[in-house]
């Protein structure tokens, strides 16, 4: 039987639980904080000393703990990639954009558990000699800025905040920034522009890498809400004992969405690649099915920019046979594990863990036709190829939707596609790219079929 | 009418520009504050902010223009913005809006943020409101409604109408 398995949401819905601090406390709040802050430093055999700030930054990377925001690359390695030789102030921001289509996990979180974060946070800039934060949180959530910054106080009152922390000598803070409406923001070092009071334009990597020219030009670590939370489990667990959850290399937990056509749209915990997509669409568990007398047309795996898999479809993975030697195996659509890795072999990607699901009375170009529109809404435009190529894409959609198709346009999508990905200063480029061109390989008969039947219309016209 | 932030607010924007290294970065958060405060971002509100922070009125503008939730006009008193993103509309999102236009009389045809002649209601199609398993959504002023429902609307509406 398939299940939860709550960690990070482990008390966030029980009856009772509140997001103050009183509350959090009660339920072992910030005992993680004093267990760092206790850490002696270690001595290694060949007489060295490892610090108690790099003991756990060793552990968030054995943990194998990977980033829950998009990227799903290692938060130990992002860290070990921090500068921490220049001599300028090292810091961290939490990604509380959250914006990407489909996702709605860190507003749990921010919502229902805000001390959770805040302490995740606390450890993490510990870790790293961060002594100012900020926490970015998207300006649609007003609510959720509110409640983060009541929980701020009451943390800077006990003392986990502030200076000197619990008698360390630690010093932080961390100060909430609100977004304002803008998705690019979610992108990091727009994020970081737009921290800095601008537009929120991202910065060409190389050489912007915020490990090294982040905020202010400064080495900046930014995470992800949900990430941030995980080390709190790490410090507590042992990252051993973290890393039996999931699966190997996709350890640990993570909060999946699933919205669309499933009887049961929701959040749930998951250990990563314990629970296969078919699961989480169809298990009384999860999704609990489609509606009735309807069937599978399509899942958007990973966030509305992750490339869409099309029901039936069958992918090769990487498998461990019973000889014990790895072989390319054939999984379908429903039978692939939950995780980084086996969305990534099927083509597409887990992104921000935001499953949505199109049943077969769901139109496939006008479902195209709304997500190009919000690409060609939410391009920064500092890119030609990103600014006019998703503006056309939206528009030539938008005409294949008002009844004006061309049975070239398949074909037309795909090109300006092509030419985005790939050309651009941020991967938003890939974003807006990813959908059209998958959607328009896997279906394109009902692109062409939509277009010819248009055609066919105003030849009759004529 | 001139412009007058006023002593308590302003108290409040010197300490968030407090919070960083460079006053610069306040931008975004003073912005918040005087659209609160005033409804929308006038004109003078874009020079006293750079005033503030020491900038060109320009450097604050091109926040104004960039991002969408900040505005130069002032709004309705009932905010209703409906998500359009994609797991929304397949719950109904783009007819729940143009239930909320004829409802009000604005035109269902046109996106962009509408206020009604009254000054009572803006309605407006945003994009993903990140509470997609709640489909379809609506953040009604600072409040997120989950999985309104076209009577629900008119209870807005009505609601609305008598503030
Ligand atoms: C266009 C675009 C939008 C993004 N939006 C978000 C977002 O809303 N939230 C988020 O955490 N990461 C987002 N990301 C990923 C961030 O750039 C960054 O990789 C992430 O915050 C790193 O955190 P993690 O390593 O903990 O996942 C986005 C990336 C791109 C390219
Ligand atoms: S790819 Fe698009 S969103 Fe990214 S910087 Fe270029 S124009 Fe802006
Ligand atoms: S699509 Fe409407 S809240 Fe996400």
């Amino acid at each position: 039987m398939p299940q939860e398995h709550r960690l990070i949401l482990k008390h966030a819905d029980q009856p009772g639980y509140t997001p103050d601090m009183e509350c959090y406390l009660r339920h072992g709040g910030y005992d993680a904080l004093k267990k760092v802050l206790a850490l002696a430093p270690k001595d290694l055999p060949d007489g060295k000393k490892v610090s108690p700030q790099e003991q756990v930054r060793e552990d968030v990377k054995s943990s194998g703990l990977r980033g829950r925001g998009g990227a799903g690359f290692s938060a130990g390695i992002k860290w070990s990639l921090v500068d921490r030789r220049s001599g300028k102030p090292i810091y961290l921001i939490c990604n509380a954009d959250e914006s990407e289509p489909g996702t709605f996990k860190d507003r749990q979180i921010i919502h229902k558990d805000p001390h959770q974060l805040i302490e995740g946070m606390i450890l993490s800039c510990w870790a790293n000699d961060v002594k100012l934060a900020y926490l970015y949180i998207r300006g649609e959530m007003p609510q959720g800025a509110k409640l983060l910054n009541k929980a701020l106080d009451e943390a800077r009152t006990k003392n986990f905040l502030g200076k000197n922390i619990l008698g360390s000598g630690y010093d932080l803070e961390i100060y909430v920034h609100r977004g304002a409406g803008a998705y690019i923001c979610g992108e990091e070092t727009g994020l970081i522009e737009s921290l800095e009071g601008k537009r929120a334009y991202p910065r060409i990597k190389p050489p912007y890498f915020p490990a090294v020219l982040g905020l202010y030009m400064c080495p900046t670590i930014v995470n992800n809400v949900e990430t941030l939370c995980h080390v709190k489990h790490i410090v507590n667990m042992g990252p051993a004992e973290y890393a039996k959850l999931g699966t190997p290399n996709n350890t640990g937990t993570r909060i999946v969405s699933l919205s669309g056509d499933v009887k049961r749209p929701g959040y749930f915990e998951i250990e990563v690649g314990k629970v296969t997509l078919g699961e989480l669409i169809n298990d009384p568990a999860f999704g609990g099915g489609l509606r009735e007398g309807r069937k599978l047309k399509a899942v958007i795996p990973g966030g509305s920019s992750s490339k869409i898999l099309k029901a039936g479809e069958t992918f090769k993975l990487n498998r461990k046979g019973p000889d014990g030697q790895m072989a390319k195996v054939d999984v379908s659509l429903l039978d692939l594990p939950y995780d980084f890795d086996s969305l990534m072999a099927a083509g597409t990607m887990s992104g921000s863990g935001a499953i949505i699901v199109l049943d077969d009375t769901r139109d496939i170009v006008e479902t195209l036709a709304n997500l190009a529109e919000f690409y060609a809404h939410e391009s920064c435009g500092q890119c030609t190829p990103c600014r006019e190529g998703a503006l056309w894409m939206s528009k030539a959609l938008h005409r294949m939707t008002h009844g004006e198709g061309r049975k070239a346009d398949a074909d037309y999508l795909l090109h300006i596609a092509q030419n985005i990905q790939g050309r651009t200063i941020c991967a938003f480029g890939e974003a807006a790219a990813w959908p059209v061109l998958s959607f328009v390989k896997k279906f394109k008969e009902d692109f062409e079929t939509k277009g010819a039947a248009d055609e066919a219309k105003a030849a009759a016209k004529h | 009418m001139t412009f007058a932030v006023p002593a308590n607010l302003e108290a409040q924007l010197d300490e968030l520009v407090t919070h960083y290294p460079q006053k610069r970065s306040a931008s975004l958060m003073l912005l918040h504050a005087l659209q609160e405060h005033f409804g929308y971002i006038s004109r003078d509100a874009v020079e006293w902010t750079a005033r503030k922070l020491g900038l060109q009125p320009i450097n604050v503008y091109e926040l104004v223009t960039f991002y969408p939730m900040f505005r130069q006009e002032p709004l309705g008193k009932t905010h209703i913005k409906v998500c359009r993103t994609l797991s929304c509309a397949l719950a109904g999102s783009g007819e729940l809006r143009t239930h909320f236009c004829s409802k009000l009389g604005l035109d269902a045809h046109k996106h962009a943020a509408q206020t009604t002649p009254d000054g009572k209601f803006t309605v407006e199609f945003v994009e993903c409101l990140a509470d997609c398993g709640n489909a379809p959504v609506v953040l009604l002023n600072e409040d997120l409604l989950p999985k309104v429902t076209p009577a629900q609307a008119d209870e807005i509406v009505a609601k609305g109408k008598s503030k």
